[in-house]
C-alpha cells in the first residue's frame, strides 16, 4: 500500500502531499524534510529506489518536479513507478502539457485527480479516460454552482 | 454609538455581499507569496490574519475560499489546526463546490487524533448516502484519510451498504474504504468479510480489482486466514489480463505459499508461463519474486525445481545487465533472495556481480556487496577479497570504503573463518587494511586480529611478527587525522606481541620499539595494554636469558628509565598501570642486586593461557548458593545523599567520568571513545614542566611524521629493507594504490598478494598431486580422457585439497553450562517483542479466523454493549453428576448395609516446586507402618482414610466450577475448545474413581481434581463396604509427604456412625496414594499467537523428548486421549502435528509439541516448560500410559 506521496521541486519546496496513513502535522513535517533531503542528495544515474526506515521510497523526476512515493517492504517498486507515471500522464492530459506552475496554482485540482486515481493508498481506477471523465464531470458541477451575480449568494 | 453600530453593520453587509471581490483569491495568495520571496513569513502571517477575519463572516463562499487558502498554507508548513471547526462548517455546506473544498482541507490536515472529528459522524453519514455519486465519493475520499476508530465503528454499516450500490464508481470506493475501516475497527472484519469475498466476483472489473487489493493487503499480514480463497484467486489469475490486478494476486500467492506447499506446486507452471510471456517488467519482477517464495518454501519435490531456479536466475541476469539502474537494483535484490537457499545457482554469476561493484550508484554497489558475502567459498574467497581490495582503492567516498572494509572482514570471518584456507594471507590483508585512509573501523580490524591470533594457534608466530612490524612503525598511527580510528590496531598489536612474545623473532628489538614510541599520545586503553605487555616481554627476555645477570640488570634498568616517562600519562588507568609495572621492575632490580631473584616470581604473573570466552558465558555462571543478587549489599542511599553526590559531581568529576569511560574495555564503548581521544583534554591544567615535555614530544612526533614538512633531519624510522616487490602488474598496482593512503607503505610486511600467489601455487600443486594419484589409479585409460574426467572430479570435491587449519570455535563456558541453551536468543527476542509493543500494528488485531459463521455487524446505535451481551454459563450444575456414581453404588450395596462415605481431602502443595519428590512413590501420600493408636482402643472395622469432609466436597466443586471463565462467545480471536466442553470433560474425570486399596472388608477408591484457583488438589475417596456388617466408625491417619500435605483441618480424623453393633472386628488398610504429576496440571487455553510468543520468549528453558509407539492408528484420537487424560488443551492442530498447552497448579507453563513421525503409530512428544523435573516426569508418565 502506498503510505504517502510527495511532490517537490528541485529546490526542495513541497508542491503536493497526500498521506494515506494518519500522521500528526509534526511527524508529517519531519518525514517530509527527511525524504526531500534524501532524494535531493541522490545523484543522477542512480536507481529510483531508496530504503528509508522500514519503507521503500520510489521517486522519479519529471522536469523540475520530483514525484515521490513511500511504499511498504513487499510492495512492487516497478508498479509504483508506473503509478507515478500514470499520475503524471493524468496531470498532463488534464492541464495540457502540465508544468510546475499549473500544479502550484491549481493545487486543489491536482488533489482531485489524486482522489479519482488512488483511494486510501490503493489504485482505484486504472483507466485514464475514466479518471479524467470523473474529474471533468465534477468541474462541470462546480461551474453550474458558481454564482452568476455577485449578490446571488447573499 | 448607535450610529457607529449601524455603520459597522453596513460595512459588514457590503463585505458579505461583495466578499469575493474584496478577498484575496487563492491565485492572489500564491502570486503574493511568490512576489514576497524575501519576507515570505511576514506576508503569510498577514494573510493568515486576513483569513481569520474571513472565517468570521457568515458567507459560506468566503469561508470556503479562506479554507482553500489555508489548505495551501498547510502544505507550506503552517499550522492550520486552529481552523478545524471552520473546515467542518465548509464540509457541511450543501454546495458541492464548497463541500469538496472542505473535505480536501480535512483530508490534508485532520488525523485520527483530531478531536472535532467526533462532530462529523452524522454529516459524513449524510454525505455517504447522498444521491449524488460525486458527493458520496468526496466523502469517501476524505474519510479514507482521516478515519479513526470511532468513525470506523459508527460508519461501518453505511459503508457496507454502499458496497451494494448500483454504481461501480461507488462500490469500488466502498470496498477500498472498508480496508481502512478494518484497520481502525478490527471487529468489523468478520461480519463484512463474506460481502467482501462476493466482490471478488463483481461484474465490474474495477470493483473486482479493489476487492483483490483489499484482500491482498489483509492476507499479506495474516495469510493463514485467507488460504481458503486460493481457488478463487487462482481462477482470477488465469483469467485476468489486467496487470495491475495480476501483480496483486501474484503477490498474494507469494504470501500464501509458505503455508500451503501444494499451492506452490500448482503455481509454478502458470507463473513460469507468465515469466516467459509478459513484457511488463513490473509483472515479471513480481512473478520472479513469487516463484522464489515458492521455491524457498518447498525446497525439493518439485518436478522442475532446478529449471525454475535457472529461469529466475537467467531472467534476473537480464535485469542486472540492463542499462536501467532500477532494473539492475531490483535484479540484485531478488538475486539475494535466491542466494539464501540456492547459493550455487547465484555463484555462477560471480562475474556479473563483481561487475556491479563498479557501478556509479552506491546503492547498487552495496547490494552487490551483500550478494558477494553470501557467495564466497573456500575456493573463491581469496579471489573475491583480492578484487575487493583493488576495488576499495579505486572507489570514492569514505563511507563506501568503510562499508567495503567491514564487508571484507565479515566475509572472511563468517562462520568462524570457515572459508579461510590461509591465515597468513588473512593477517596480511588485515594489516593492509590498516593503511586505508581515514577508516572508522580501526577497532573492527583490531578485534579481528586479536580473534584470529587467539583462535588459530598456528598463525601466532606469523601474526606476532607482523604485529611487531606494526609496533615498530607505530609512529605513523599517531599522526592520523581526527576522523580515523586506525590506531586501535595497536591495541591488538601490543597485546599479541606481549602475550605470544615467545614467537617474536627479536623480542628485544620489539621491546625497544615499544619503549621508544611516544605511547602517551595514544588513547588510554591502548597505553594500558602497552604497559602491561612491556612487562610480559621483559619477563620473557629474562626467562630466556639463561640467568645472564648482567644482561638482565641492563635490560631492566633501561626499561625502567624509559618507562618513567610513561608515568606522565594523562589517562588515569594507564598511569596506574605504568606505575605498577615500573614498581614491579624496580623491585626485581632490587632483588637482583641482593642476588635474591627468582624468575618464577615474575613469570607467575602471566601464567596460563587466555582462551576465548563464549559471548553468553557470563550469563551461564550459576549464582552461588546463598547469594541474592537483588538484595542490597549496603542500605540504599537516601534521597539526601543522592543530592550531595550530584552537587559534588557538578564541579570536579567531569574529568573522572572521562577517565572512567575511556578505561572501559568493552568493545562498544571503545568505539565511541576512540573518536574522542584526539580531542585535547583541557581538564588537566598542565604545569610548566609538562608544557615543556609536551613541546618536546611534539617536536619528536613532528620528526617522526613523514608528512610533516620541515627541512630538518630525515625521519628516524627510515625504511629498513624495501619489501621485495615482484614485478607482476597486479601487485604493483595494488601496492602503489594502497600507498596513497595516509600511511606510507614502507612497512615491512609481506603483502597479501605474495601470499595470495603462493597460496594459488600451493593449491594448484595439491590439485596436481591429487590428480596424479588418481591418474595412477586409473592408468589404463587414455591420457586425454582420464585428464578430463579427473579435472571434473577434482573440481567436484575441491575441499580436500585445502589444508585444514585448526580454529578454536565458540568459547569457554562455565562448567556444566551448554552453549545450546535457548536463552542465547533472549536478547534478540526481547527486543523484537519490545519493538512490536512499541509500534502498534493494527494487523495483529486483524488476525481473525474468517471461516466461522459470521455474526451480524454491531449496529452503530449500541455499538459497545453488544460484545458483552450473551454471556451465560452453560455449565450444568456439577453436584448431581458428582454424586451420581456414589448414589448408584450406594444402592447396590445398600442391602448389604454398607456405609459408603464420601470424603474429601485437600492436599495442599507447599510453595516449592520440586515435583520430583512428588512423584517418587516413597514421598507420596503414605501411611505410617505402625498402626495408629486409635485401632487398639476402638475395636472396629477401621479402614485407613484421609480426613473427611463428608459431602461438603460437592459444594466445593460447584464453587470451583463457577470460577471457570465464562465462555467468551464474542471473543473472535480464540479458536479454543469452548469451555463448556471443558467442564464436561472435567466432570468425566470426576466420574473416574480409581482403586486405591482393597481389603476383604473394604475398598477404597479415589479421584483427584486439581483446583483452578490455588495450588491445591481435591482428592475424593469413596469407601465401599464389602462385608455385610455395619461399620461403626472409621479412623483416618495421614502421613504427609515431603512435598504435599493434608490441608483439611476442620473435620475429625474419626468418623463415627450411629449404628452400633455388637460385633467387633478390626481391619486396617494401608495404602499409598500415588499422585502422578499430571494431576498437578490444570487446563489452560491459550491463543496460538500467545503460544508462539511464549515459545519464542525463551522463558521455557527446560526441554524433554519422548517417542511413543502406539497401536492406535488415528493421530487425532491419540491427541484427544492425551488431552483428556492429562488436562492439556490443543493450541493448534495441523495435519500430523499438534501443540498442546497446560499450566501446573502453580502456574508454570507446560507446552508439548506432538508429531507423528513416519507412521501415525509412531509419535514423538517434545515438551517445554520452566520445570525440568516436572516435564520429564510428565512425559515419562505419558509414555508409560501408552505402553
Amino acid at each position: 500500500m502506498i503510505q504517502f506521496i510527495l511532490l517537490f521541486s528541485r529546490q526542495g519546496k513541497l508542491r503536493l502531499q497526500k498521506w494515506y496513513t494518519s500522521q500528526t502535522d509534526k511527524s508529517k513535517k519531519k518525514i517530509t524534510r527527511e525524504i526531500i533531503a534524501a532524494v535531493l542528495s541522490r545523484k543522477p544515474k542512480m536507481s529510483s529506489f531508496l530504503e528509508w526506515k522500514d519503507l521503500k521510497i520510489v521517486y522519479k523526476r519529471y522536469a523540475s518536479l520530483y514525484f515521490c512515493c513511500a511504499i511498504e517492504q513487499d510492495d512492487n517498486e516497478l508498479l509504483t513507478l508506473e503509478t507515478i507515471h500514470r499520475y503524471v500522464e493524468l496531470l498532463d492530459k488534464y492541464f495540457g502539457s502540465v508544468c510546475e506552475l499549473d500544479i502550484i496554482f491549481n493545487f486543489e485540482k491536482a488533489y482531485f485527480i489524486f482522489d479519482e486515481f488512488i483511494l486510501g493508498g490503493e489504485i482505484q481506477e486504472t483507466s485514464k479516460k475514466s479518471v479524467l471523465k470523473a474529474v471533468n464531470d465534477q468541474d462541470v458541477i462546480q461551474e453550474v454552482e458558481t454564482p452568476q451575480g455577485l449578490i446571488d449568494e447573499y | 454609538m448607535a450610529m457607529s453600530v449601524t455603520m459597522d453593520q453596513v460595512v459588514k453587509r457590503a463585505k458579505d455581499s461583495f466578499g469575493q471581490m474584496f478577498d484575496k483569491s487563492l491565485h492572489d495568495l500564491v502570486r503574493g507569496i511568490r512576489n514576497h520571496k524575501d519576507n515570505e513569513a511576514k506576508y503569510i502571517n498577514e494573510a493568515i490574519d486576513e483569513i481569520k477575519q474571513e472565517l468570521k463572516q457568515d458567507n459560506i463562499a468566503v469561508k470556503a475560499n479562506a479554507v482553500n487558502k489555508l489548505t495551501y498554507l498547510q502544505m507550506l508548513g503552517y499550522d492550520i489546526s486552529w481552523s478545524a471547526f471552520n473546515i467542518i462548517e465548509v464540509m457541511s455546506s450543501n454546495k458541492f463546490t464548497f463541500k469538496r473544498t472542505g473535505y480536501l482541507a480535512a483530508s490534508q490536515c485532520f488525523h485520527e487524533g483530531t478531536d472535532v472529528l467526533m462532530l462529523t459522524t452524522n454529516m459524513i453519514r449524510k454525505d455517504l448516502n447522498s444521491s449524488s455519486m460525486y458527493e458520496a465519493a468526496t466523502a469517501m475520499n476524505g474519510l479514507s484519510c482521516f478515519i479513526n476508530g470511532d468513525l470506523a465503528r459508527d460508519l461501518a454499516n453505511d459503508i457496507m451498504i454502499l458496497m451494494s450500490s448500483t454504481k461501480p464508481y461507488i462500490r469500488k470506493r466502498a470496498v477500498l474504504l472498508l480496508y481502512k475501516v478494518f484497520l481502525n475497527n478490527p471487529d468489523a472484519l468478520k461480519p463484512a468479510f463474506p460481502r467482501l469475498k462476493e466482490k471478488l466476483e463483481d461484474p465490474d472489473p474495477g470493483v473486482q480489482a479493489a476487492a483483490v487489493n483489499v484482500i491482498c493487503e489483509l492476507a499479506r499480514r495474516n495469510p493463514k486466514n485467507y488460504l481458503p480463497l486460493a481457488p478463487i484467486f487462482f481462477r482470477l489469475m488465469t483469467t485476468s489480463t489486467n496487470n495491475w490486478v495480476l501483480i496483486k494476486i501474484i503477490k498474494l500467492f507469494g504470501a500464501l505459499t509458505p503455508l500451503e506447499p501444494r499451492l506452490g506446486k500448482k503455481l509454478i507452471e502458470p507463473l513460469t508461463n507468465l515469466i516467459h510471456s509478459t513484457s511488463a517488467m513490473s509483472l515479471l519482477y513480481e512473478c520472479i519474486n513469487t516463484v522464489i517464495a515458492v521455491l524457498v518454501s518447498i525446497s525439493s519435490g518439485l518436478p522442475n525445481h532446478n529449471a525454475s531456479i535457472q529461469l529466475c536466475v537467467q531472467k534476473l541476469r537480464i535485469l542486472i545487465e540492463d542499462s536501467d539502474q532500477n532494473l539492475k537494483y531490483l535484479g540484485l535484490l531478488a538475486m539475494s533472495k535466491i542466494l539464501q537457499t540456492h547459493p550455487k545457482s547465484v555463484q555462477a554469476h560471480n562475474d556479473l556481480i563483481m561487475h556491479c561493484l563498479d557501478d556509479k550508484d552506491e546503492s547498487i554497489r552495496l547490494r552487490a556487496l551483500d550478494l558477494l558475502s553470501g557467495m564466497v567459498s573456500r575456493k573463491n574467497l581469496m579471489d573475491i577479497v583480492r578484487k575487493l581490495m583493488v576495488h576499495m582503492d579505486k572507489s570514492e567516498g569514505s563511507h563506501y570504503r568503510d562499508e567495503l572494509l567491514s564487508k571484507i572482514i565479515e566475509i572472511c570471518s563468517q562462520n568462524d573463518y570457515q572459508h579461510i584456507t590461509n591465515f597468513e594471507w588473512y593477517i596480511s590483508i588485515l594489516v593492509e587494511l590498516t593503511r586505508l585512509e581515514g577508516t572508522k573501523h580501526g577497532n573492527l580490524i583490531a578485534l579481528q586480529v586479536l580473534d584470529v591470533a587467539v583462535r588459530v594457534e598456528s598463525i601466532r608466530p606469523f601474526a606476532c611478527n607482523q604485529m611487531a612490524i606494526l609496533l615498530a612503525n607505530a609512529h605513523v598511527f599517531i599522526v592520523g587525522s581526527n576522523t580515523t580510528t586506525v590506531a586501535e590496531v595497536l591495541y591488538a598489536a601490543a597485546w599479541i606481541c606481549g602475550e605470544f612474545c615467545s614467537y617474536l623473532k627479536d623480542p628485544q628489538e620489539t621491546l625497544q620499539a615499544i619503549l621508544n614510541t611516544k605511547v602517551t599520545l595514544f588513547p588510554g586503553h591502548i597505553q594500558s595494554v602497552y604497559y602491561q605487555n612491556i612487562l610480559k616481554i621483559v619477563t620473557h627476555l629474562i626467562q630466556s636469558s639463561n640467568n645472564d645477570q648482567a644482561f638482565t640488570k641492563q635490560l631492566i634498568s633501561t626499561t625502567i628509565e624509559k618507562m618513567s616517562t610513561f608515568l606522565s600519562s594523562g589517562d588515569v588507568e594507564a598511569q596506574e598501570r605504568a606505575s605498577v609495572s615500573l614498581h614491579i621492575l624496580k623491585t626485581v632490580l632490587k632483588l637482583l642486586e641482593k642476588a635474591d631473584f627468582n624468575i618464577n616470581e615474575l613469570s607467575v604473573l602471566f601464567e596460563g593461557s587466555l582462551n576465548p570466552v563464549a559471548p553468553k558465558a557470563q550469563r551461564k555462571v550459576a549464582v552461588p548458593n546463598g547469594l541474592d543478587l537483588d538484595a542490597w549489599i549496603n542500605e540504599p542511599p537516601s534521597e539526601s545523599e543522592d543530592e550531595s553526590v550530584v552537587s559534588e559531581t557538578h564541579y570536579d568529576s567531569k574529568g573522572l567520568f572521562y577517565g572512567n569511560s575511556e578505561n572501559s574495555y568493552s568493545s562498544n564503548s571503545y568505539a565511541n571513545e576512540a573518536s574522542s581521544y584526539q580531542k585535547p583534554r583541557n581538564y588537566v591544567e598542565p604545569t610548566a614542566d609538562e608544557l615543556e615535555q609536551q613541546r618536546e614530544s611534539r617536536k619528536q612526533s613532528e620528526q617522526m611524521n613523514p608528512f610533516y614538512l620541515k627541512d630538518t633531519k630525515k625521519s628516524k624510522a627510515t625504511p629498513k629493507t624495501e619489501t621485495p616487490t615482484t614485478t607482476t602488474n597486479g601487485n604493483e598496482n595494488l601496492q602503489s594504490s594502497l600507498s596513497k593512503g595516509a600511511i606510507p607503505s614502507n612497512l615491512q610486511v609481506s603483502l597479501s598478494d605474495q601470499l595470495y600467489r603462493q597460496a594459488k601455487i600451493d593449491e594448484e600443486n595439491r590439485r596436481l598431486k591429487k590428480k596424479s594419484k588418481v591418474d595412477g589409479a586409473s592408468s589404463k585409460k587414455g591420457k586425454k580422457s582420464s585428464k578430463k574426467s579427473d579435472t571434473v572430479a577434482a573440481d567436484d570435491n575441491d575441499d580436500d585439497i585445502y589444508p585444514t587449519i585448526k580454529v578454536t570455535r565458540g568459547g569457554e563456558l562455565p562448567e556444566g553450562a551448554t552453549a545450546s541453551g535457548n536463552e542465547d536468543n533472549d536478547d534478540d527476542n526481547n527486543t523484537k517483542v519490545g519493538n512490536k509493543n512499541k509500534k502498534y500494528d493494527p494487523h495483529r488485531a486483524l488476525n481473525i479466523d474468517l471461516n466461522e459463521v459470521p455474526k451480524p455487524i454491531p449496529s452503530p446505535a449500541q455499538p459497545k454493549q453488544s460484545p458483552q451481551k450473551p454471556v451465560d454459563v452453560p455449565s450444568s450444575p456439577p453436584p448431581e453428576s458428582h454424586e451420581k456414581p456414589k448414589k448408584s453404588k450406594k444402592k447396590a450395596t445398600a442391602e448389604k448395609e454398607a456405609k459408603a462415605t464420601n470424603s474429601k481431602t485437600k492436599l495442599k502443595k507447599p510453595e516449592r516446586s520440586d515435583y520430583k519428590e512428588l512423584v517418587s512413590p516413597v514421598d507420596d501420600e503414605e501411611t505410617s507402618a505402625p498402626p495408629p493408636p486409635a485401632p487398639s482402643t476402638i475395636p472396629n472395622e477401621k479402614p485407613k482414610k484421609k480426613k473427611t469432609k463428608e459431602k461438603k466436597s460437592t459444594s466445593k466443586t460447584a464453587a470451583a466450577e463457577a470460577n471457570q471463565p465464562a465462555p467468551l462467545l464474542f471473543d473472535i480471536m480464540s479458536d479454543e475448545i469452548p469451555s463448556s466442553n471443558q467442564s464436561t470433560q472435567q466432570q468425566n474425570e470426576q466420574d473416574l474413581y480409581k482403586l486405591a486399596a482393597q481389603s476383604d472388608n473394604l475398598t477404597v477408591e479415589y479421584s483427584i481434581i486439581s483446583k483452578t484457583s490455588a495450588a491445591e488438589l481435591d482428592v475424593t475417596f469413596l469407601l465401599k463396604n464389602r462385608t455385610t456388617s455395619i461399620i461403626d466408625h472409621i479412623s483416618i491417619h495421614v502421613v504427609d509427604s515431603m512435598s504435599s500435605k493434608v490441608l483439611n483441618t476442620t473435620s475429625a480424623n474419626r468418623i463415627s456412625f450411629p449404628n452400633k453393633s455388637n460385633q467387633t472386628e478390626n481391619d486396617t488398610i494401608e495404602f499409598k496414594l500415588n499422585l502422578p504429576c499430571s494431576q498437578y496440571l490444570r487446563r489452560k487455553s491459550l491463543h496460538s499467537d500467545v503460544f508462539v510468543d511464549l515459545m519464542n520468549s525463551g522463558t521455557l528453558t527446560s526441554q524433554s523428548n519422548v517417542n511413543i509407539s502406539t497401536d492406535k492408528q488415528n493421530f487425532t484420537s491419540i491427541i484427544n486421549t492425551i488431552c483428556q487424560s492429562y488436562r492439556l488443551t490443543i493450541v493448534d492442530n495441523v495435519n500430523s502435528a499438534a501443540s498442546l498447552y497446560a499450566e501446573t497448579i502453580l502456574g508454570h507453563p507446560v507446552a508439548l509439541l506432538i508429531k507423528s513421525t513416519n507412521s501415525p503409530s509412531n509419535i514423538s512428544i517434545n515438551g517445554k516448560s520452566t520445570e525440568t523435573h516436572f516435564l520429564s516426569n510428565l512425559l515419562e508418565e505419558i509414555q508409560t500410559s501408552f505402553k
